[in-house]
């Protein structure tokens, strides 16, 4: 073996091997936050968190029951708005429409998708909390809403399009028309992308803080109905994070250890759901 | 990731070719039109975006013109608003968080796409998935009490002994500030380059790689004379994307950044970012010049992402067709 080659062969195998330090160091990263978050967070989660309010600031104690109420009550409201436009948008770009306005839809979905969750939280801003003077858990769940179209309108429309024609043609032929083939063949055939679409819609949402920030504010307290500022998870993480106090910021941990295994746990189901047999084949 | 795979174009809507009142009566016009409307909305939802952010940030506009951009006061008290500081800390802080974040994404792509056998690299491709999915509070959190501490103690100190002549390393070292930013947010877009690289280097056609490899060059040298520039366009699509969430991410910068409005070449330095500076200012903001100065921000955070999100889905669907066609041919 020549000494050239000796070298060559030397770089490939050196650089090979780059790689895939780059994968694992990659890789390790999640680990590293999972078992950061679990051994910090594992220790601060107790009964009360779960059940009691914040202690009151300069007291130990108290718990996020309201804030995870009040994340509940969030995403209720968001997928609400998110989940119908975003599956009957669907419907309409993979069943309906061909052309410019296809295009034009999902022009807009993809633009609305790239746009800064903060810039959707200025835009909720300016059309729910100015015209309600009030900061609201409305404007929070209209926010986290106009982020899930997007992304279940997008993923959707695929799911329904990797439907078989035959299987549209088959129920036409027997006489169903269009929207009844839609919900009696081709929807239930997509049915598992679908949910996975919106089951990965919520979690990415279910994180989001920044468009809550200015929206629903924040709040030490309960939060009765749906007109007032409202404490959620995310928004909680980040306060006692930045905060001085050294009991804050264990109940910061727990609120992320939480949060995190709520994302996680719906990020798993949603790929297992999807990998379970093969309902829907990819052409 | 889903809204960035490219669409199957198996099946097409069906053309009917019954009459518009056969049509309405099985209720096929109104299903259309019921799912129109919902379909039309997120149209007008997006125009409705671009025209608030338009229309609220009238003020700042009218009063500072282009000198927005380019003048560093930032005043609430007399009213002077310039944008600069902002404008150069999400800069900053991205430039460094993709010169740390595409070696080392395309590294692990190149990995997951040309070595690791399928099994291992669908497992690990769903760990990358699941660190997406990872909010970014929970980033500036372990940035908070992790990064920031290990940065002052020993990144920042080791980097001033060894690299201290360079400008970009010195002053004192308070954990916090840009480069401190930029590695958080390095981390966070690792994800997004290597899952979108890896699809465009799997895309690319065996044959690439099997001619070079015929041709006596390395398993390194086909992978990177052959089979990475093939890929380039889709690779830098994957950047752009990472580049545009890295402009517009908010809390973990916020959390780390140290939110002080400098210019400063020392990457030690605290600085702030368009994004921060929205999150920490916008409900204190008292006046209306104020406010819409923030929302003025807003918009130019707003255009800067709507343009590389646009070069990035462009750059990512012209590989992946010149990919997948060449392969059939």
């Amino acid at each position: 073996m020549s000494h050239r080659l000796r070298w060559r062969k030397f770089v490939s195998h050196f650089m090979l091997t780059m790689t895939g330090l780059c994968a694992l160091v990659a890789v390790a990263v999640l680990f590293f936050i999972l078992g950061y978050l679990v051994y910090h967070g594992g220790t601060s989660v107790s009964w009360d968190f779960f059940t009691k309010l914040p202690a009151p600031v300069g007291e130990t104690g108290g718990g996020m029951a309201n804030a995870i109420i009040g994340s509940a009550k969030l995403l209720l409201l968001a997928t609400l708005l998110g989940v119908p436009i975003g599956f009957f948008g669907a419907i309409y770009l993979a069943e309906f429409s061909g052309g410019t306005i296809a295009f034009v839809v999902r022009y807009a979905a993809d633009l609305l998708n790239g746009v800064p969750s903060i810039v959707i939280g200025i835009f909720a801003y300016s059309l729910v909390v100015l015209p309600f003077k009030h900061f609201s858990t409305l404007a929070g769940g209209f926010a986290l809403g106009l982020m899930m179209i997007p992304i279940t309108l997008r993923s959707t429309e695929e799911f329904l399009r990797a439907v078989p024609r035959a299987l549209r043609e088959g129920a036409m032929a027997l006489g169903a028309s269009r929207w009844k083939t839609i919900a009696s063949v081709v929807v239930p055939a997509a049915y598992r992308g679908i949910l996975t679409a919106i089951l990965l819609a919520f979690a990415r949402v279910a994180g989001e803080t920044a468009p809550l920030l200015f929206t629903a504010l924040g709040n030490r307290f309960w939060s009765p109905g749906w007109n007032q500022p409202t404490a959620s998870l995310p928004v909680m993480i980040f306060t006692y994070a930045i905060a001085p106090y050294d009991d804050w910021h264990r109940q910061a941990w727990a609120a992320g250890l939480v949060l995190l295994g709520l994302i996680l746990i719906i990020n798993i189901v949603a790929r297992v759901i999807l990998s379970r047999g093969v309902a829907v084949p990819r052409t | 990731m889903a809204t960035t795979t490219t669409t199957v174009p198996s099946a097409g809507p069906i053309t009917g070719s019954r009459s518009f009142l056969s049509r309405l009566r099985d209720g096929d016009e109104i299903a259309r039109l019921v799912t129109f409307i919902f379909a039309g909305s997120v149209v007008l939802i997006t125009l409705l975006l671009v025209f608030e952010l338009w229309r609220e940030s009238y003020l700042p506009r009218h009063k500072f013109g282009l000198g927005f951009f380019v003048t560093s006061v930032w005043d609430p008290i007399f009213d002077k608003f310039g944008a600069l500081p902002f404008i150069y800390g999400t800069v900053v802080t991205a430039g460094v968080a993709l010169l740390i974040a595409v070696p080392l994404g395309i590294g692990a792509a190149i990995f997951l796409a040309e070595l690791a056998p399928a099994r291992i690299s669908d497992t690990l491709q769903f760990f990358i998935d699941l660190l997406a999915a990872v909010p970014s509070v929970i980033y500036g959190l372990l940035g908070v009490f992790v990064v920031i501490p290990v940065m002052r103690q020993y990144i920042q100190p080791g980097l001033k002994s060894s690299l201290g002549f360079l400008p970009f390393f010195q002053g004192p070292a308070y954990g916090v500030g840009f480069l401190t930013a930029g590695i958080v947010l390095a981390i966070m877009v690792i994800p997004y380059i290597i899952s979108v690289s890896r699809e465009v280097l799997i895309s690319v056609p065996r044959d690439q790689r099997e001619a070079a490899l015929a041709l006596g060059s390395t398993r390194w040298e086909s992978t990177w004379k052959v089979v990475l520039p093939f890929a380039r366009t889709g690779i830098m699509g994957s950047i752009f994307l990472a580049l545009a969430r890295a402009l517009g991410e908010t809390m973990a910068v916020t959390m780390v950044i140290g939110n002080t409005p400098t210019i400063s070449a020392s990457l030690f330095s605290p600085g702030y970012s368009i994004a921060a500076v929205i999150a920490n200012e916008f409900t204190e903001a008292t006046g209306d010049l104020y406010l819409q100065s923030l929302i003025e921000l807003g918009l130019v955070l707003f255009l800067l992402t709507f343009l590389l999100n646009g070069m990035a889905r462009l750059l990512i669907v012209v590989t992946s067709q010149r990919g997948s066609g060449m392969g059939q041919a």
